[in-house]
């Protein structure tokens, strides 16, 4: 079973909702993770922030919903850990 | 639906903008009923169906001009801020909770600004009702809805004095006394 891990984001998002709304609204929509938002660059309108998220077992699809729905938008994956926890077959 | 409204007020600013109108249009039904109803004072021989339907018109104006106003300025306004932010994502937010917050708002501002006049009309105009249907009160109608407008006009001073942090009866007081001046004047050319 692929599990995803660990997701770095650089995401572009409005002032509002603010990093610790941003991350806490995030956070109910991705239970049993631990997320940890850091401002990169401030504009008039936007703040750059990077999103690191750690899980047992993330929803990338989930948590893309949640940015787009907040406003944000995702600029590139940064980092990725994905787990395979299921046995080795070796068919030769 | 209540977060939704909680997170739109959040996003758009919004808290002080809808005291502010809850707050002027309130205080322009409580004056507009006062003067009503002064007005009537001095008048010999009207009957009191004729004063309750004249003053439930202009509080019905007073309703539907606060909610279509306040509509169509806070409707145009908000949108022209998510355009602004739209601008800066160079993305379209309409679905989003900031597009959200830029349909509902205009309507909630527009509710408190239309109902702020309406119930306070109602409110002044209880004793009115009452004496319509024989209920007993302690003072004749006309009185008695004078007095009410001038107690909430009292609470609407009181309410802006512990916003600004002023001396609540001060405040109070102060925009009691707009009320009675509005009333003096009346009294004044109607002599």
């Amino acid at each position: 079973m692929i599990t995803v891990k660990k997701v770095v984001l650089d995401v572009l998002k409005p002032h509002k909702p603010n990093g610790l709304e941003f991350a806490t609204l995030l956070s109910e929509k991705c239970p049993e993770s631990l997320i940890n938002l850091s401002v990169s660059a401030v504009d008039e309108n936007t703040e750059s922030v990077v999103l690191v998220i750690e899980g047992d077992s993330l929803e990338y699809e989930r948590i893309l919903a949640t940015i787009q729905e907040m406003g944000g938008s995702v600029h590139s994956i940064d980092e990725v850990e994905v787990l395979n926890s299921s046995e080795h077959r070796d068919t030769d | 639906m209540f977060r939704q409204l909680i997170t739109s007020l959040d996003l758009t600013e919004s808290h002080g903008i809808v005291r502010r109108y809850f707050v002027v249009n309130g205080f322009d039904g409580a004056l507009t009923m006062l003067g009503l109803i002064v007005g009537f004072y001095m008048s010999e021989h009207v009957e009191l169906n004729v004063i309750i339907s004249a003053c439930l018109g202009a509080a019905v104006a007073l309703a539907v001009s606060g909610v279509s106003s306040a509509y169509v300025s806070e409707k145009a306004e908000k949108q022209k801020e998510l355009r602004e932010l739209e601008q800066a994502m160079i993305e379209n937010l309409d679905e989003t909770i900031h597009g959200r917050a830029t349909r509902v708002m205009p309507l909630f501002v527009a509710l408190v600004n239309g109902l702020s006049p309406f119930l306070v009309s109602l409110l002044i105009l209880s004793p009115l009702w009452a004496a319509s249907f024989s209920i007993a009160l302690p003072l004749p109608p006309l009185q008695m809805a004078f007095g009410i407008a001038l107690v909430i006009m009292f609470a609407f001073g009181v309410y802006l004095g512990r916003i600004s942090g002023i001396n609540w009866f001060w405040a109070g007081f102060r925009v009691m006394l707009i009320a009675l001046v509005t009333g003096a004047i009346i009294v004044m050319l109607n002599q």
